[in-house]
This record gives C-alpha cells, sequence and structure tokens, in this order.
C-alpha cells in the first residue's frame, strides 16, 4: 500500500566481497552447458537459461521456488571456472598487496609501511589501506627470503622480476597474509579476504538480470551478458579439458589468457589495454561495468531518479482566468489519473455511488463527472471498474475497500517543466478540470518554470497520500514561493502583456465611463466603487488608478519610482508628475505614478514584494490573480499595437544619421592612417595595434549612440514600442534604436571582426584594411536593411552567441550537478548550526544571522525603519525629517541602493534578451556594459 | 555626541533580546540604534518596545529547522549560470586588463584551481603615498618584473661565439635602470667558469656587453666528454640571458596604475602576493589578489574563505546576477571547512562523501564499489541521495521530523520510529481507527 508509513527501514548497507563459498552457497545450479534453449525454445537444463535462475516467460514456474514472472526474485547460478583468474576490479590493489607483503611466507615486510611514501595523503587516498612498494633485494624479516621486483602488466597480469606469475600462484601468495596483516594492510578480512580477490568460481546472475527479447520476427536475441558468459563458459570447458588431457603447457596458458580475457570483459568491457569484446555487429557489449557507469547506466538512470505512475505530460498553454495555485488539466488526462480513496462507514455510500458510474461516466451538460478505474479490496485484490462490471463492483464497496477515483477539482497535484534548475520548478497546483487537451496555467507562473507556449511541455504527478498532500499544501503550492529563495524578492509576478496593460491603465491616470468600468471589472468581479467624479456632459467617470487601486490590500502604503522614470532621485516633485513616474500609495490607494515593471514585475515587483511580505502569500495571490484579469481586460480595451512603421523617423533624421555614420568611418580612417603614419600615441600599457582598436571601437560605439539618440528624439511615449520597452513589458530601447539608428559593431571574442580569408574578412576588401565597415561595422538598421556585407557580419556575431549558449548550458549543468552533489546533505540543524551527514559543522550559524534568504528583504532580515515606525509610533521620524530637524546623521542610502538594484535588473534583462537572440554586437562604452553577449 | 549613546541604546536592546531568547545580529543592533539616537524624547518604554518588535520581526524571519540550506544555496548559484556570459571580458576597472568573468571565472573557483587563468593583483598604498603619482609609479616599477630582453636587444654572433646584448638606454630609463644595474645582474647571474662578460662596443649607456665563452670548457657532471657543438651552447646561453631578471617579483608581467577617488591603485597581471606584500608602502591590509589559493597559502583559511566569497559575489554581481551572500558564504565555507581549499566535485568534497552509494551516484561509479568491499565498508543511509537510492524518505526538512504513531487500540503493529522529539504541537497519540490512515503529517514549519 503506498505511503501509509514505513513498516521497515533500512538502517545500513555493509560492502563486502562473495567469499567463493557463499558464490556456491547462493547459486540454485551450476552451470556447464554454454547454450541457452534447446531447438523447441524451453530452457537447456544446466545451461544458461536454466530454470532454476527464475522465469522470464509467463508461463513457467522457477525450478527454485515456484514462483511465476511476477513473483519470483531470481536466482544466481555458478560456473566453476578451471583455472582461476584475475579480477579485474582489484588488479591495483592485488598489487599493492603483492608487493607489501613477503613473496615466500606472506608477512608484511616492515619496510612496506614505513618511511617516505607513506604521508597522511596517501592514507587518505588508498581509503584507509596504504602501503608502499618494497624495494627489491630486501630480505623478510621472518623467514629471510629476498624480495623480488613485482609489476602490474595491464591489465591483469603480475610479472616478478620479469617472469609470470599465474593466477593461481598470486591466489596461493594472497592466502599466505594473516588476518592481522590484512588489517594492517587496509583490508577488512572480515568481509573479504584478500584471495577472493582471485576468481575460482564466477556468480552467474539471475535471468531477470540479462532477459532475451524475442523479435517480431519470432528471433531471439541474447543479452549481452548471455553472451559474455556463453563465452566464459565455452573456454573454461576447453581449458578443462585441455587441461585435463594433459595438452602442452603453451595451449593450456593460451586458453588460461583466453578465459582471462573474457572474464575481464565480462566485468569491465572497457578495460584499457585491451581490445572490448564485440557483438557480431561490431558494437562492444555493453557488461556488468557498463551498466552501471554514467549517465544512463544503472545509478543515475535507475537509482537516482525512477520512473513513476500517476504522472502526465501534454504540451501547456496559458489561460490568464486560472489563479496562479490553478493547473487546467485536460478530461482525457483526469480520466487517468487518479487519488486513492479510502472507504469508511462514513464515505461508504458516496464511494459505492462514485463507483457506479464507471471509468468514463457521461458528460452531462458539458460538465465533467468523475469515474472510478480501480476498486482494492480489503484482501489486496485489484479490480479493473468498467462500464460492464461498475454495478457489481459497486456492490463489493465497503469499509476497508481502496477505491481510485479520478481527478476532480480541487484536487493538489504537482507540476513540474524542465530542467528542474530551481525549487521553483516544481510546485503544487489545484486541480481544474478544462476541454480541450493542453495543460493550462496563469502566466504569472511562466518566470518560475521559464515556460513559453511555443511548444513547451509540461509533466504533473498526483500525490497519493494524506501526508504527501498536506506538505505539497503546505510548502510547495505556487504562492509559497512568490518569494524566491535566492534573492529574497518575489519571482512570480506580472509579465509581458500585464505590465502593458497596467501601465495603459493607470499613466496619466485615463477615465473611463460607465460601460467601460464595467467591461474593465467583469473578469476580475471586483465590486464597482462610486465614480471618482463627472465629466462635463454630467457622465459619471471612474479612472484607471483608482481601478488598480481596488486590487490592493488597504493597509498599504509606499512610495518609488516607476520604470519609465529618467529623473534622478530627490528631483522636484513637479518634474515627477510631469511624467507621472512617481508612485504613491496610501492606504491602498494609488494616489499617482504609473504601474509598469518596477511596480508588478517578476524579478522586482515593490508593491508584489510589500504585499507578499506584509500581507502574507495568500494575499499576495489574490492580487496577482485579480491583476491578471484586470490587465486582460484592461488591454483588451486600450489596446496595443505595434509595426514597422513605428520605427519610422523623418528623411531629416535619416540623413541626419547617416552624417554621423560617415563622420564616424573618416574618424576611424584618420585613426588608421595615424597610425600607419607611426603618429599614434600609444596608451599605457597597450601595443599600438591594441590603442588603435581600442579608440577606433570607441569611436564607433559613440556613432551608434549618437545615431540612437537622434531615432529616440523621435520616439516618445506615445509611440507604442516604446511603451513596451520603457515600462519594462518587453524589449530594450537599445533594441528600439537597432530598429530605426544604426546597429553597430558586430564583435567575436569580443574583438572586431577579423576571421575568414587572408589579412581580411572578405574578398571584397583590400588586405590589411583596418578600416570600419571592412570589419564588421554595420551601419544600416534593421528597418533600412542591411548591405549584403553587413548581413554576413552580422551573422557571424549571431552564429557566436547561438554557439555559446549551447556551450553555456552544458557547462553550467555540470556545475550545478556538482554543486547539488556536494551540498545537498546540509541542513541547519534544531540549535541552528549547519551540518552534513557526518555531523560535522559547516557553520554555526547559518548565514551568520540564521536569517532564511527567502524571508529576508533582499538579504536583509528586516527594515529598520519599519521597525522604528512601529515601536515608536507618533515619536517615529523619516530620515528626511531628522534632517530637516537639523539633526546630523547618517547619509540616506536607501535610494541610492535602489536605483543601482534597478540597474543591475536592467542589465539583467538585457543580456537574457541577447542571449536567446543571440545578437553578438557592441554595446554601450567600448564593450563595457552591454556587452557583445 | 551620538557615538555613546548609541553605544548604550545597542547593548540596551541587545540584553533585552537575549532575555527574549534571541541574539540579534550586530548589524541590527548599531543600525537601529544609530537611527534611535538622531530620534528625541526616547525614553525606556520606547527601546523596550523598539527592542520587541525587533525580536518579534526577527523570529519570523529565522531559517526552519532541517531547512536543506544546502541545496537551496547550489540551486540559487547553479540557476543563474545559464543566463552569464561564457567570455573574458575587459575588467571595470582597467580597460587595459582582461580578467575572466562569468561562468568560467566561477567555475573556476568552485574547482578550486590553484592558479587563476587570469591571475590579477590590486595593490593599496600607504596613507603617505597614495595619493602622489610619482611615488606610486616607483612601486609599480619595482612590483613588475623586468628581463633583460625588456631593456636590451639579444643578439649572437657565431662566428665569434659570442652574445651581443645592447642595451637601449631610453627602455632602461622609463624602468629607472641604468646600464650599471645590467652589468651587475649579467655578471651576478652568469656562471662566471663558462663565460666571461666584457665591455663591447659603443660608448656611454647604450655600450654593449660581450659574453664570450670561456677558455675551459665547461665540465659535465659526470657524464661522458661533452660532444656538443659550441654554437649550441651559445645559443643555450643566449636563452639563459634572455630570462634573467633584473627586477621586480617573479610572475608579475605587468603593473599599471590607476587613478581610484583620491587615491592610485596598482593592478597588476599575474600576482604574488607574498612578495608584493614584502614591499614597503604597500597596504597590507587592503592589497589583494584573486587568486585564492595564493590568499589561503600567505594568510591562511580564513582569509581564503573571504576571498572566495567575494569573488564569487562579484563575479555574479558583475554579471547582474542577483544571488543572496548567504547561498556563497555557505558553499565557501563548505569548501575551507577541513583547513584547506577543497573543490566542489569528485576531487573535493563529492569524492570524500562518507556514504559510497552517495560517491557512486555520482561519478566513477565501479571503482567507489570495488573499493567499498576492499574495506569493508558501511553506507549509513543518512544522505539524501543514498536514501533516494533505496527508495527510502530522506532526513531533510519534514524528513527529518519523526513522530511516534501509538495505534490507540492495539500493541501490535506498533512500530514506533523515533528519533527526534515530535515537532511542537504535534499530538504525540494519535487517535487513530483501525483504517491504514497514516499519522498526522509532521507539522510543517509555519509559513
Amino acid at each position: 500500500m503506498p505511503a501509509t508509513g514505513l513498516a521497515k527501514r533500512i538502517r545500513a548497507l555493509q560492502f563486502a566481497f562473495l567469499s567463493p563459498d557463499e558464490i556456491r552457497r547462493m547459486a540454485a545450479v551450476k552451470i556447464i552447458t554454454a547454450d541457452t534453449y534447446d531447438d523447441d525454445g524451453y530452457p537447456i537444463e544446466m545451461g544458461l537459461m536454466d530454470l532454476h535462475l527464475g522465469v522470464i516467460e509467463p508461463n513457467l514456474r522457477c525450478r527454485t521456488c515456484g514462483g511465476r514472472v511476477n513473483e519470483c526474485p531470481g536466482h544466481f547460478g555458478l560456473i566453476e571456472l578451471a583455472m582461476p583468474v584475475i579480477h579485474v576490479g582489484y588488479a591495483k590493489e592485488i598489487k599493492r598487496l603483492l608487493q607489501s607483503t613477503c613473496r615466500a611466507c606472506g608477512r608484511i615486510i616492515p619496510e612496506a609501511l614505513t618511511g617516505r611514501g607513506v604521508s597522511f595523503s596517501g592514507i587518505e587516498d588508498s581509503g584507509g589501506g596504504f602501503s608502499r612498494p618494497v624495494k627489491e633485494d630486501i630480505a623478510c624479516p621472518h623467514c629471510h627470503e629476498v624480495q623480488q621486483k613485482i609489476v602490474l602488466d595491464k591489465p591483469t597480469t603480475f610479472r616478478e622480476s620479469g617472469h609470470k606469475i599465474t593466477p593461481k600462484e598470486v591466489r596461493a601468495r594472497l592466502e599466505r597474509i594473516t588476518d592481522d596483516d590484512c588489517r594492517q594492510l587496509g583490508l577488512n578480512p572480515k568481509f573479504g579476504r584478500p584471495e577472493w580477490m582471485v576468481l575460482t568460481v564466477l556468480p552467474v546472475p539471475p535471468v531477470a538480470v540479462r532477459p532475451s527479447i524475442t523479435l517480431e520476427s519470432g528471433e531471439r536475441s541474447e543479452d549481452d551478458l548471455t553472451h559474455k558468459l556463453v563465452d566464459v563458459l565455452r573456454i573454461n570447458q576447453r581449458l578443462r579439458e585441455n587441461r585435463d588431457m594433459g595438452a602442452p603447457q603453451l595451449v593450456v596458458e593460451d586458453l588460461w589468457e583466453l578465459l582471462q580475457y573474457h572474464v575481464t570483459t565480462y566485468f569491465d568491457n572497457q578495460t584499457s589495454g585491451i581490445p572490448p569484446a564485440r557483438h557480431r555487429s561490431g558494437r562492444p557489449l555493453k557488461t556488468l561495468v557498463q551498466r552501471l557507469k554514467g549517465k544512463d547506466g544503472r545509478f543515475r538512470s535507475n537509482l537516482s531518479g525512477k520512473r513513476v505512475n500517476f504522472s502526465a505530460r501534454t504540451v501547456i498553454s496559458p489561460d490568464p482566468l486560472l489563479s496562479i495555485n490553478e493547473v487546467g488539466i485536460p478530461v482525457e488526462v483526469a480520466r487517468a489519473l487518479t487519488v486513492p480513496l479510502d472507504v469508511t462507514p462514513q464515505n461508504m455510500e458516496a464511494a459505492q455511488t462514485l463507483v457506479k458510474r464507471g471509468p468514463a461516466p457521461p458528460m452531462t451538460d458539458g460538465v465533467y463527472l468523475p469515474g472510478v478505474n480501480y476498486l482494492v479490496r480489503p484482501d489486496g485484490q485489484r479490480i479493473k471498474v468498467m462500464d460492464k462490471n461498475a454495478e457489481a463492483c459497486s456492490a463489493m464497496v465497503t469499509p476497508g475497500c481502496r477505491v481510485e477515483r479520478q481527478l476532480i477539482n480541487g484536487d493538489i497535484v504537482l507540476f513540474n517543466r524542465q530542467p528542474s534548475l530551481h525549487r521553483m520548478s516544481m510546485m503544487a497546483h489545484f486541480v481544474r478540470i478544462l476541454p480541450y487537451k493542453t495543460f493550462r496555467f496563469n502566466l504569472c507562473d511562466c518566470t518560475p518554470y521559464n515556460a513559453d507556449f511555443d511548444g513547451d511541455e509540461m509533466n504533473l504527478h498526483v500525490l497519493q497520500g494524506h501526508e504527501a498532500r498536506a506538505e505539497a499544501k503546505v510548502i510547495m503550492q505556487v504562492q509559497e514561493h512568490i518569494l524566491s529563495p535566492r534573492y529574497g524578492g518575489p519571482i512570480i509576478g506580472m509579465i509581458h502583456d500585464h505590465i502593458t496593460a497596467s501601465f495603459l491603465l493607470t499613466h496619466h491616470d485615463p477615465h473611463f465611463n460607465e460601460a467601460e468600468t464595467c467591461y474593465v471589472l467583469s473578469k476580475s468581479r471586483m465590486p464597482m466603487p462610486p465614480p471618482k467624479g463627472h465629466e462635463k456632459n454630467g457622465q459619471p467617470f471612474w479612472t484607471g488608478k483608482q481601478l488598480f487601486s481596488l486590487t490592493l490590500p488597504e493597509d498599504l502604503t509606499l512610495e518609488f519610482r516607476s520604470s519609465i522614470c529618467s529623473h534622478k532621485s530627490g528631483a522636484d516633485p513637479k518634474e515627477h508628475a510631469q511624467d507621472d513616474c512617481l508612485v504613491v500609495v496610501d492606504n491602498g490607494q494609488l494616489l499617482s505614478g504609473t504601474i509598469d515593471a518596477k511596480a508588478i514585475a517578476a524579478g522586482k515587483g515593490v508593491i508584489l514584494d510589500a504585499i507578499a511580505r506584509n500581507s502574507g502569500p495568500a494575499r499576495a495571490r489574490k492580487f496577482l490573480d485579480e491583476m491578471s484579469r484586470l490587465c486582460i481586460t484592461a488591454i483588451s480595451l486600450k489596446g496595443l499595437s505595434t509595426g514597422i512603421d513605428d520605427e519610422d523617423v523623418p528623411p531629416d533624421a535619416r540623413k541626419h544619421i547617416a552624417k554621423v555614420m560617415s563622420d564616424a568611418r573618416e574618424t576611424v580612417e584618420k585613426l588608421v592612417d595615424q597610425y600607419h603614419d607611426g603618429k599614434l600615441d600609444q596608451m599605457p600599457g597597450r601595443s599600438l595595434e591594441e590603442t588603435l582598436e581600442v579608440q577606433i571601437r570607441s569611436t564607433l560605439s559613440k556613432a551608434r549612440d549618437q545615431a540612437g539618440d537622434i531615432a529616440g528624439r523621435f520616439l516618445g511615449l506615445d509611440n507604442p514600442a516604446v511603451i513596451l520597452a520603457k515600462s519594462g513589458a518587453r524589449g530594450t530601447m537599445l533594441n528600439l534604436t537597432q530598429m530605426t539608428g544604426a546597429v553597430g559593431q558586430q564583435s567575436v571574442r569580443g574583438e572586431r571582426l577579423l576571421r575568414g580569408y587572408y589579412s581580411r574578412t572578405l574578398p571584397h576588401f583590400a588586405r590589411g584594411d583596418l578600416g570600419a565597415e571592412s570589419r564588421g561595422f554595420v551601419s544600416s538598421s534593421y528597418k533600412t536593411g542591411l548591405s549584403p556585407t553587413e548581413y554576413f557580419f552580422h551573422s557571424m556575431g549571431g552564429r557566436e552567441g547561438l554557439v555559446d549558449t549551447a556551450v553555456r548550458t552544458s557547462r553550467s549543468g555540470y556545475m550545478q550537478r556538482r554543486l547539488i552533489n556536494a551540498l545537498e546533505d546540509l541542513r541547519v540543524e534544531a540549535d541552528g548550526t549547519v551540518r552534513n551527514t557526518a555531523g560535522t559543522i559547516i557553520q554555526y550559524k547559518y548565514g551568520e544571522d540564521g536569517v532564511d534568504p527567502s524571508r529576508s528583504v533582499q538579504g536583509k532580515p528586516l527594515v529598520i525603519e519599519e521597525v522604528l515606525r512601529e515601536a515608536l509610533g507618533k515619536k517615529y521620524r523619516t530620515e528626511l525629517e531628522l534632517r530637516g530637524e537639523g539633526i546630523t546623521g547618517t547619509t540616506v542610502v536607501g535610494e541610492e541602493e535602489q536605483d543601482l538594484l534597478a540597474e543591475a535588473q536592467q542589465e539583467e534583462e538585457v543580456e537574457e534578451e541577447e542571449g536567446e537572440e543571440g545578437g553578438g554586437f557592441e554595446g554601450g562604452e567600448g564593450g563595457g556594459e552591454g556587452g557583445g553577449e | 555626541m551620538t557615538e555613546s549613546k548609541a553605544e548604550k541604546l545597542s547593548q540596551e536592546i541587545d540584553r533585552l533580546a537575549r532575555g527574549e531568547g534571541v541574539a540579534l545580529p550586530t548589524v541590527i543592533l548599531t543600525d537601529t540604534s544609530e537611527k534611535l539616537a538622531q530620534h528625541r524624547g526616547i525614553e525606556n518604554e520606547d527601546v523596550r518596545k523598539v527592542a520587541k518588535e525587533l525580536v518579534r520581526r526577527f523570529r519570523k524571519v529565522e531559517v526552519d529547522a532541517h531547512e536543506s540550506v544546502g541545496i537551496v544555496a547550489a540551486q540559487s548559484i547553479g540557476e543563474p549560470g545559464t543566463q552569464m556570459t561564457l567570455r573574458t571580458f575587459h575588467y571595470a576597472g582597467v580597460a587595459e586588463m582582461n580578467v575572466t568573468l562569468g561562468l568560467p571565472r566561477l567555475i573556476e573557483l568552485v574547482d578550486a584551481r590553484r592558479v587563476p587563468s587570469t591571475p590579477m593583483m590590486t595593490v593599496y598604498l600607504d596613507r603617505g603615498i597614495r595619493a602622489e603619482e610619482k611615488k606610486v609609479h616607483e612601486i609599480a616599477l619595482k612590483i613588475e618584473v623586468t628581463n633583460v630582453p625588456d631593456v636590451a636587444a639579444i643578439g649572437t654572433v657565431v662566428e665569434e661565439l659570442k652574445v651581443v646584448v645592447t642595451p637601449r638606454p631610453a627602455l632602461l630609463a622609463a624602468r629607472g635602470l641604468a646600464r650599471s644595474d645590467l652589468d651587475r645582474v649579467l655578471s651576478e647571474s652568469l656562471d662566471k667558469r663558462y663565460w666571461t662578460v666584457s665591455n663591447g662596443s659603443g660608448g656611454g649607456e647604450g655600450r654593449t656587453f660581450e659574453i664570450h665563452l670561456a677558455e675551459t670548457p665547461p665540465p659535465r657532471s659526470g657524464k661522458e666528454p661533452d660532444e656538443e657543438m659550441p654554437f649550441k651552447k651559445l645559443l643555450a646561453a643566449a636563452e639563459e640571458v634572455r630570462g634573467i631578471r633584473i627586477k621586480g617579483l617573479s610572475s608579475i608581467k605587468r603593473a599599471l596604475i590607476k587613478k581610484e577617488g583620491a587615491e592610485w591603485v596598482i593592478y597588476t597581471e599575474g600576482s604574488n602576493l607574498a612578495g608584493v606584500l614584502e614591499i614597503a608602502g604597500v597596504d597590507r591590509a587592503r592589497t589583494t589578489t584573486n587568486s585564492v589559493f595564493e590568499i589561503y597559502r600567505v594568510l591562511g583559511v580564513e582569509a581564503a574563505r573571504t576571498a572566495l566569497i567575494q569573488e564569487a559575489n562579484r563575479t555574479l554581481a558583475e554579471q547582474g546576477l542577483t544571488v543572496d551572500i548567504r547561498h556563497i558564504m555557505l558553499v565557501s565555507d563548505l569548501m575551507t571547512n577541513e583547513g584547506d581549499i577543497r573543490a566542489i566535485g569528485r576531487h573535493g568534497i563529492s569524492g570524500k562523501k562518507t556514504s559510497v552509494l552517495a560517491r557512486a551516484a555520482f561519478e566513477i561509479t565501479a571503482n567507489h564499489l570495488l573499493r567499498a568491499a576492499i574495506t569493508g565498508e558501511v553506507d549509513e543511509l543518512k544522505g539524501v541521495a543514498e536514501n533516494i537510492i533505496v527508495g527510502q524518505p530522506i532526513a531533510l526538512g519534514t524528513g527529518a521530523v519523526d513522530l511516534i504513531y501509538r495505534p490507540a487500540g492495539g500493541s501490535s503493529g506498533n512500530h514506533t520510529r523515533s528519533k527526534a522529539k515530535p515537532a511542537p504541537g504535534a499530538p504525540e497519540t494519535h487517535e487513530a481507527p483501525k483504517t491504514p490512515e497514516p499519522p498526522a503529517a509532521p507539522v510543517p514549519p509555519a509559513p
């Protein structure tokens, strides 16, 4: 039964060698025939598919335990090796043991444990056991035997002073090592004697481990391991025969080595020094080590991550009318996924009616009704409920039964999008069953999942236990993740159209008549407030700021500057008023300012942050839900469209831009001339060529900025594209100036283009031309169109961007895997320390102050002003008031820092933007900030 | 005036908070008390109120016990990795120098490389001289390494078997050197038994040096009589002359000075912290290098930890990514926990984990399993990876808390698993019906 607590818990795992005895004891059958099935397709006795090893076919029974396919776990068999062979994995260890012990009596040579070479790090590296090779010519203090030099001829041959030591001899020597000496050498004889590293019997894994598959043609295909075992058996047989017949020593030795080869590749088919065993088709066999190793190996693919039931995957699409806590699920999916329902006397009747409906109750008036897929009786028997047997099943429902009921609205599920880079990649949502075939969710949830709707798919998991559901609800629900633990700010917030909409709604406070107001409020279902005033014609009107205020909590009071604000902090309020960019919220009423990215966007929204922090996640969820609905109606009323003619500038301006460009080109030519004449002043610490490059680049980037400024003069807030950029909804002013002004310098590896032909980029230019256009300067704008050479250069920059992104994802993915692996075991203990599983203290107090970053205010534990205001009441004075009272104090830093933060985020946006589009152009000041990435 | 007042307030608030069982961070104490000291008419009652409010709010932001801070930190640093640049950029301060930034730099830090790909130092100077360009320049020259080829041309005349060193007076002067310095260095560093240095043609500062092969052929130690051609030795000598250091610190290729605010700062390409700290006039408290390992060697682990935090923080901040410093601190603390710097990865922390399964699941699977058998290792299944592998709940967050479950009726299925005390507020016994309903969920941390 799932999730009803653990009956047993594995406390520890002990690793050990399998001794030959143990292998024999656990073997159900001794394998001697190198064959699998006879002509009728029946397993050959004492063959590799012997029925004692378990069964893989549905009709047969295991000869050892009598179980059928799903009951029998499989049993081991064994192969008695004619001659012992070395276990490849332990060749190095065997070498160490041979080198540290006497060749005659097997006691440790004291030199092996003392002196140089046995350092502390040596102990660490060898995992406890350590020793160093004994010098040749040293006599054993116990038996006075003179030692010889032992080398390991990779992978499995040992030589002593040039002579080969057979595995048999190796085993004999290892046998002579006493238990006490084993401990000295780092072995634990309780769990493994050294001689067991030389194999005399080989365990044969159960057939379940190496099932054969039947192809469509009826042909049987054996597993790689079976193939390898056949090889081992065949050679083993020949070796035994030859040895018993008294064949020449040479023949026996050859066969022995062949056996060693097969056993070696059976363990590890990538052993260096020997050719890998191959399938007939030439494909190398996948043997034991290969099964475990690497990304697709047993460990990472099947043990650290497992396949699960009760999950679904489909394409995602947006639905602004859903709450951020909800997920829309297609009926088809809802019918396939179930929630277990334990039948009690109290709910028995309800359960019975549920079962009576069967697995696919018809939709009545388009309303979904949940059905039941399975009924589990108290004795554990599982009955599939079908239309036919629904009635009968319903009668069977008694307390103690379990009914597997289909999803209904309000069930809690986990929702996930890969790559799961942070914990917000998997959150709990409440189910809403909807028509059509996609998963749907509120657009605000795009940021944490990093999802868009260009074909993305997502996964969904249905929780099966009460405990899991309770935890999901309390700690995994979307609203609990509005504030990110990465930086203590909101990561879920409004995006794109929401921001445009709230800008249109609040900028310069437009008026709405009664019908419009009704429409705007219709989706968000907020009560209509009394009108703000009356127009001259007597019609009542409402204002955008008034409507926006409806979403705010009543106790919200704050003040900040909008994204569109271009004034310095502390500027004249009049200037702010002109641009309507100083946001003032007083007790839940927006008095002035424009609501844009700075206020509500994911990643920075100040209002959102304040609500989530002061009024709690539930209130923040309400705000986001209402805002998404309000924004949808607002933007469908107001409308916003942008097209290529938004980038139109008057012909005069275009001429002006062309002039700037040609001037820049001339300046560059002058610089190049100066360079050739040797008149260029060298910059300190730079070569002449570098100096020239730096100056050319700064000239050209200035030119592009100028072109942008000229174009920008015609791009005011009446331009829809500018609204998008300035409000922070999408794009940047840089994007716009590239469309209208000039695209700018293209770069590869952070330098002007220079690759392609011998000392020139394209054959259209003279060799050694250092001028602007021959090295990738694009003076056209996207609107006017690029010349063929410019287009080519632009593609070079673009290509680099693409390559970069590809390389970056894999590199950062690996870094994160390593970080997670190193840090996964750390946790805060009840005493506030951070410790790993071994109990080692990593930090005495988490983060030096014990504060949870997701609850902090941008990393700070609390806002002191708020504390003082709360505690002092009327006595509280703001920083400004204090200064007014003439009390000198510390300088104000709050505003300044906020500006810096905003700037940093602005840059982040630019970064992201360009990453996506892979633009490789040169940024603002000589490759300083905007960067060519 | 506020100084002592603030001090007193701070102590008082601290005392009050500790009375409530909360140790407030020093920053909060000082900030609050400074702000409070500026207010008028503050009475004891007000201070008490402030302390109470501080405690109330601070309690709300404290981490929950058993929070998996490690994973959160790893995610917080790893997730923005995809948004970082892959390229070397000009350092914001000095346009003349290239410094590795972005993702490669972050990986380098986490890898605990001995030498960064672009070592760099920022040398601050003592109060007396930091404003004077000339003196700072002098120190920069002292730091920057000057080899013979930097100030002189080196040529060989094969027919006469000599190396000719032609000093360039202009270059010499620019580095604050004279011909005599060159003379001294040449005669000091060449083995007199094999080479003779004499003055050559020209006059004044530009007079050349001639280096001849000495009469007695150099006896090779122990080996058979030297069969080498003399001109080969000549070329070897020229090579040796090229490598002679006249002054400066080894591995500092370049030193540039730059004005920052009111003071001049030296930026160097290449790093030699120990050497620079020896130089008079250098402000030892602020001078730093971007080679974390060098800081560890010269100043110790604690300094290395701070350096790691600063470097990682700067790298992330420079890319415009905001990551809480606590995450970076946790990574740095883990890396320096054992007294030296250990890398994040198979050669460092992950390779030294106690659990066999966790190590096997990470990298080099087979070796870890094979080794475990030799020593008879026991996997205690305490960590995350191991328990996922065997299919058990992990001991983080709600999984770290166990409830005692005592069915009301009988003692039959009395599976008690108690490790920790029941979470506060959770019922100790659970009046459960016979139906296999699980015990109430462990009380999760208050949101």
